[in-house]
């Protein structure tokens, strides 16, 4: 993942312009605007989050105008418009999580990383934020983390502390602790 | 254990991949449909069927798609709604996982079926390893030939793409989801135009959940009246229940339609009862949009009839005492749980996730959040419950799209059902911020008619 201020320059590479490409070709000629979605994943998955800079070279690049692109990155809750943790744990807080201690586990982790919602750790790892249903209810409680959202399930707070220090550790990129 | 029609093959090795899943039987109804029916025997198979949509709504599938309109020169499409966001339901994400070819066909049949040939898959975007399992999968059917040009040499061409939605339950919304997929914010529209008329770029569009379009393939396989022969009534073939909450065995599990509920959460085939020894207090037998019951009205019919799992058996009752199968979505509420805290957890979602375009959704589902809000943490007053009794009905019927409805049905059913629970909260405050309710009267023998509180 490369680093980014919120006035920095972005560059998009080569390789991420041909995935751009790629998925425009999947929508009629003149739909070009469909392909929005799919490259803010993954420009937010390059960068950790999506700037305005970045915004405004995706407008450019689908020969939008800079607010079709601001409205869409607003309404969607998944797009970060300010920087993150490396590591971003969204624990689903929604009620089939919720009465199986979806809250506990939730206090457990801003207390384990000493930040707040939304707050980023100091070393740069991490943020947490509560987030809606994740269509896991039957593995609750439950959280992902991005870009490429794996789901960690049946959480417990021992499984909290195998995932946090892994990722810490840097043993593995994504652990597999279900 | 009740016929599988979808999950039969979950278990076996491998079934994730294209050999393994062809050599159990896999697209077998890609080359019935498209070597010996025509694209309207195939809306006919699924018409007979009885199959209706398991998004949710719960309309006939086959119906829907003969109002698709046909006009020449202009692309149809079809779009699969897999954005799956209502709170208890999580069957499309396991069957994508596990069986994705098992889409994968259902969709060169639909498309075959409809005279689609650019089809989408709409995954909600936090299912990022699904899209990755769904693309391989895409990928390996079109390396045998059951994608691209000339399917099959039936001169029948599809290209089937999978596209991320970015965290929003409103674009479950057909017009939503159509909206997310042209590149936009997910405001439903106002409808008519319906999308078989007007839909993906001004064409004629059908959109249909996972499992709608995945159930086509063992239609098309044994043909529609072995499909209809399960079930009871216009509730015809199996469903997937998603079951959560404080169950022994929560999952995912396909049911023939009509086996009783008290079977569905007791047994040992299914959801094994209630976790820890508890009691069943209440369910959510729908997804969260549904009216929650308690236990005795969710176990029985307010006539004392079984209550069934099917559409027209969970509707008993109207909303004075009944519910709705909806998505499926089935969360059990032990005796600890509480009603009021469930309540506004809810109405935190709905309020978080209204597109904002109609004033009573966007203010109402606030409002009714706040209200909760007090009366959970022990500042709330009696009138309150008439309060949020009150914004429910200003919202539901009110709004562009079903949203403000299923933001006031489990306000209005939880204070129907629970009423005493609520007061309670208002009365005892502070021996409500110290333990729960519990179980009360809510899984006693049914209620008599006249004492049930009236519909709101």
């Amino acid at each position: 993942m490369l680093k980014i201020s919120d006035t920095e320059d972005v560059i998009f590479s080569p390789e991420l312009l041909s995935k751009f490409a790629e998925i425009v070709s999947r929508y009629p000629e003149g739909r070009q605007k469909s392909a929005l979605l799919p490259i803010l994943h993954l420009v937010q998955a390059q960068y950790g989050w999506v700037s305005s800079i970045a915004m405004d070279k995706v407008a450019d690049y689908l020969e939008l105008k800079p607010i079709e692109v601001y409205e869409v990155a607003t309404f969607y809750t998944m797009f970060f418009l300010k920087p993150q943790g490396k590591y971003v744990l969204e624990v689903c807080r929604t009620g089939p999580c919720s009465i199986v201690g979806a809250e506990r586990i939730m206090k457990y982790i801003e207390n384990k990383l000493q930040v707040k919602e939304g707050e980023v750790t100091e070393d740069g790892l991490f943020s947490w934020r509560g987030v809606e249903c994740l269509a896991a209810c039957g593995m609750a409680p439950v959280l992902q983390i991005g870009p490429d959202y794996t789901y960690y399930e049946n959480l417990t707070e021992a499984k909290i502390d195998e995932l946090i220090d892994s990722l810490r550790l840097k043993t593995v990129d994504k652990p597999q602790i279900n | 254990m009740g016929r599988k029609l979808l999950l039969e093959h979950i278990n076996v090795p491998g079934i994730n991949s294209f050999e393994v899943y062809r050599q159990k039987g896999g697209y077998r109804a890609v080359e019935k449909a498209l070597k010996t029916l025509t694209p309207d025997e195939v809306v006919e198979e699924v018409k007979k069927s009885g199959l209706r949509g398991r998004g949710g709504a719960g309309f006939p599938t086959g119906m829907k798609w003969s109002f698709l309109a046909k006009p020449d020169g202009v692309p149809r499409y079809l779009v699969c709604n897999g954005d799956e966001s209502e709170p208890g339901t999580f069957k499309d994400r396991y069957l994508m996982t596990h069986i994705p070819h098992l889409l994968i066909e259902g969709m060169i049949v639909s498309s075959f079926a409809l005279g689609a040939n650019t089809s989408y898959i709409y995954l909600r975007g936090e299912m990022m390893p699904q899209i990755r399992i769904l693309e391989k999968a895409i990928a390996e059917a079109k390396n045998a030939g059951f994608l691209g040009k000339n399917i099959l040499g039936s001169g029948f061409d599809l290209e089937l793409y999978v596209q991320p939605g970015g965290g929003a339950y409103i674009c479950g919304e057909e017009t939503a989801l159509i909206e997310s997929l042209e590149g936009k914010r997910g405001n439903p529209r106002i409808k008519p135009p319906f999308p078989a008329i007007s839909g993906l770029y001004n064409c004629p569009t059908v959109v249909n959940n996972v499992e709608s379009i995945a159930a086509t393939v063992p239609i098309i396989n044994d043909g529609a009246d072995e499909y209809a022969k399960i079930g009871i009534g216009r509730s015809t073939g199996t469903k997937l229940i998603s079951a959560s909450g404080n169950l022994n065995r929560p999952g995912v599990y396909e049911i023939e339609l009509g086996i009783p509920v008290e079977e569905f959460i007791y047994s040992d085939q299914y959801c094994g009862g209630i976790a820890n020894g508890k009691r069943l207090k209440a369910v959510v037998a729908g997804g969260s949009s549904v009216p929650i019951l308690p236990a005795n009205l969710i176990l029985k019919t307010i006539n004392g009839d079984n209550r069934l799992m099917t559409y027209e058996s969970l509707a008993d009752g109207g909303f004075a005492s009944g519910t709705m199968l909806g998505s499926g979505g089935f969360v059990a509420y032990d005796e600890d749980q509480c009603i009021v805290r469930n309540t506004w957890n809810f109405s935190r979602f709905y309020h978080h996730e209204s597109c904002g375009q109609c004033s009573p959704c966007r203010e109402g589902t606030g409002w009714m959040e706040k209200v909760l809000h007090r009366l959970e943490y022990g500042h709330g007053k009696l009138s309150d419950i008439d309060l949020l009794v009150d914004v429910s009905k200003k919202i539901e019927g009110n709004t562009i799209c079903p949203l403000g409805d299923a933001a006031a049905w489990p306000v209005a059913s939880a204070i129907r059902h629970f009423r005493d629970e609520f007061e309670w909260h208002v009365t005892h405050p502070k021996e409500a911020m110290e333990r729960n309710y519990g179980l009360a009267n809510y899984a006693d023998p049914l209620p008599k008619p006249e004492d049930l509180h009236p519909v709101n």
